[in-house]
């Protein structure tokens, strides 16, 4: 296999070509915090206009189209493919592979995301505006009354569906074919576990989110009434096959992050994970789970009330391997040497502040009082709390964890901690006060508002704009790091570290594994 | 060096990729008739049947009366005056009983409409049966002319006796562009 032992190739082609992991999780990584840039920006503009009551900034026509691709960009563009990213670098590291078990494969899930998003970003200046009917995409809204810009959007879907699956199937190959010997199942980082169970999941969902496009697309141009009364249709149908994709996807984006932690919280606590078993068997159950709650999203939609007490119950019964989580977490720095670097801090601020946001979806999930809190700020705050101080703040821990790692050099400490206080104030400075203004009724997706929530939505923009600003110094610090950080050659970063990737040189060769490595099999899971 | 068997791969790709369209397939194949079926048979939304009741009732129940409260809505943008004769009417269950809706078209083209009925609470749905109705087919007016529009329904002798009040909603809708296409109910 003499090709196989040169470095990388030279110049634009060693990435539109690269069939190599690291390489392909590096695009993946930085495609992603641009689109964090730009998801970002939208962010912006929305706060800056509900900074003071009024018609501040932009036409409500333009308000609407920010809240919508904010939550497309942030979910499909942002948060997903920085996991995947991860994964890529990651989980050959983690399991002792030499690659992806499809490297070809790799190369083109990832080159048709970049194309897609630019198309998805122009339909702003298209004639008639880029979607506006939120990232859930309500039919008729998205039907009946959407710009022409949704036509274009739903090519974006099938195309992001596409990259999602092929991603998926990659891993889950990977995982299941490509483990060195002596990596059992349960051996495995839970990194891996996590994905792996979410590649499940993204295989099972993403075709129906597909599915739900393209009745879209037919009721538009081709006369079918899938969601139109008129023809025989039900607009109701749509919400159910959206949230029969929508729920296992916000589950989707927070079992990877549960993986990150669950590797960086052992290694600053210097002890091996509490109730590592117990924690696979809660993914697992979660994962399953997933699947039979959707409606807690359409509890106002007028269900039976069986559906509406089945729903509340199946989606109570989450918190439980939910809690299990929290519990092992804890109990993992229980009486460990604690210390606590930029990366386990973010750790921390992700199980503090994603302990509040399951705490208000319990709130939500009570069907009775879900009639109060529905479509208002309440829903904001708690799948803010949920995904921004959850899936991004431990995407954020694991860039800090893993970059002396791939790159060789150690980040400036003081400046990502830094990063991480105002970050976590300005998070719950954005997002606490949304709970207050939403129990009182302001409704979410609104470009003006009522005088008395005035202060609370001046005290939530200024929070969002230090959460943002503060993310500049991440990508300061990330590149000041590549271009000129400390050389660091241990191959053991951290001291309380454990696992394959920790064996490696540092900074992480192009080409590592290529001989699978030995695995001790006294030695428990890492 | 490779370690793996390519077959291994080859494998579970097929496997996988065998799921995701059987996914795609499911939603079209099975959610949409299964919630069509399950709205159908359950009521649910208040959806009544598509088709014309044809079994008899038992007999007359003279021991109650029902309420039933008619409802007219244009959707958006239809242009008929469309109505029912009466507004309420009290009903014994198990008696076949008759109506009228009216409609005019104003404008000067010939138009063809669809009503789509929904009955609240969703519960009495399935007790609710029609025999006829303008709803079971598209409707067809010339422009600048009227029609009256038959409804003949049963109330079942098994409606749960704590319903005293059935509302009967129909809404309409402008469908002269995809006239003649799509089956309605
Ligand atoms: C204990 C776990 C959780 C429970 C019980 C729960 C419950 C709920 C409920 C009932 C709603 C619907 C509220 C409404 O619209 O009235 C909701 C909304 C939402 N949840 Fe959660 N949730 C949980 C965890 C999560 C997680 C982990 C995520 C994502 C990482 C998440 C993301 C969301 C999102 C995005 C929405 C709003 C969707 C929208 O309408 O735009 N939730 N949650
Ligand atoms: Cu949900």
């Amino acid at each position: 296999m003499g090709d196989h032992h040169h470095g990388p190739a030279k110049g634009i082609t060693r990435w539109l070509f690269t069939t190599n992991h690291k390489d392909i999780g590096t695009m993946y990584l930085w495609f992603s915090f641009a689109m964090f840039i730009l998801g970002g920006a939208f962010a912006m503009i929305i706060r800056a206009e509900l900074f003071q009551p009024g018609m501040q900034l932009v036409e409500p026509a333009f308000f609407n189209q920010m809240t919508t691709l904010h939550g497309l960009v942030m979910v499909f563009g942002a948060i997903m493919p920085s996991f995947v990213g991860l994964a890529n670098w990651m989980i050959p590291l983690m399991i002792g592979a030499p690659d992806m078990a499809l490297p070809r494969m790799n190369n083109w899930s990832f080159w048709i995301l970049p194309p897609t998003f630019l198309m998805l970003a122009s339909t702003l200046f298209m004639e008639g505006g880029a979607p506006a009917f939120g990232w859930t995409f309500y039919a008729p809204l998205s039907t009946t009354y959407a710009p022409p810009s949704v036509t274009l959007f739903i090519f974006s879907v099938h195309v992001l569906g596409l990259s999602s699956i092929m991603g998926s199937i990659n891993i889950i190959a990977t995982v299941m074919n490509m483990r060195a010997p002596g990596m059992t199942y349960m051996k495995m980082p839970l990194f891996v576990w996590t994905w792996l169970i979410t590649a499940f999941l993204l295989v099972a969902v993403m075709p129906v989110l597909a599915g739900a496009v393209t009745m879209m697309l037919m009721d538009i141009h081709f006369g079918t009434s899938f969601f139109s009364a008129a023809g025989g249709g039900d607009p109701v149908l749509f919400q159910h096959i959206f949230w029969f994709f929508g729920h296992p996807e916000v589950y989707i984006i927070i079992l990877p992050a549960f993986g990150v932690v669950s590797q960086i919280i052992p290694a600053f606590s210097r002890k091996p994970l509490f109730g590592y078993d117990s924690m696979v068997y809660a993914t697992a159950a979660i994962a399953f789970l997933s699947f039979i709650v959707w409606a807690h999203h359409m509890y106002t939609v007028g269900m039976p009330v069986a559906g509406e007490l089945f729903f509340m119950y199946a989606t109570m019964l989450i918190a439980v391997p939910t809690g299990v989580k929290v519990f092992n977490w804890i109990s993992t720095m229980w009486r460990g040497s604690l210390t606590f670097e930029t990366p386990m801090l973010f750790s921390i601020g992700f199980l503090i502040l994603f302990t509040i946001g399951g705490f208000t979806g319990l709130m939500l999930s009570i069907a009775p009082a879900d009639f109060q809190y529905h479509d208002s700020y309440f829903v904001v705050a708690h799948f803010h709390y949920v995904m921004v101080a959850g899936a991004v703040f431990s995407m954020t821990a694991a860039i800090y964890y893993w970059l002396p790692k791939w790159c060789g050099r150690m980040y400036n400490e003081a400046m990502g901690k830094t990063h991480f206080w105002i970050s976590f104030v300005g998070f719950n400075l954005a997002f606490f006060p949304q709970h207050f203004v939403g129990l009182a009724g302001m409704p979410r997706r609104i470009p003006d508002y009522a005088l008395q929530f005035a202060d609370f939505n001046m005290m939530s923009s200024i929070g969002a704009f230090i959460y943002g600003a503060s993310q500049i110094l991440f990508l300061y610090n990330v590149i000041a790091t590549i271009v000129s950080g400390k050389p660091t050659s241990d191959e053991k970063v951290w001291d309380g570290a454990e696992g394959l990737e920790w064996t490696v040189a540092t900074p992480a060769p192009y080409h590592t594994f290529e001989t699978p490595p030995r695995i001790d099999p006294a030695h428990a899971h890492s | 060096m490779i370690r793996i068997s390519e077959n291994a791969n080859v494998d579970t790709v097929i496997k996988l990729v065998t799921v995701a369209i059987g996914m795609f397939a499911f939603v079209f194949v099975v959610m949409v008739p299964l919630y069509d079926v399950l709205c159908d048979a359950l009521g649910i939304n208040g959806k009544t049947s598509g088709e014309a009741y044809s079994s008899v009732q038992a007999g007359v129940d003279d021991s109650r009366e029902i309420t039933i409260q008619f409802v007219a809505t244009n959707n958006e943008g239809m242009p008929w005056d469309f109505g029912p004769s009466v507004t309420v009417m009290k009903v014994n269950p198990g008696a076949v009983n008759d109506t009228v809706f009216h409609a005019r078209n104003p404008l000067p083209e010939a138009m063809v409409a669809q009503a789509i009925p929904s009955v609240s609470p969703a519960r009495a749905a399935e007790y609710f049966h029609k025999t006829e109705c303008f709803c079971f087919n598209q409707q067809p007016l010339d422009g600048e002319s009227s029609a009256e529009m038959p409804l003949q329904f049963i109330v079942d002798m098994d409606l749960p006796r704590d319903i005293r009040t059935i509302t009967l909603s129909y809404t309409i809708f402008d469908v002269t562009e995809m006239a003649g296409g799509v089956a309605v109910r």
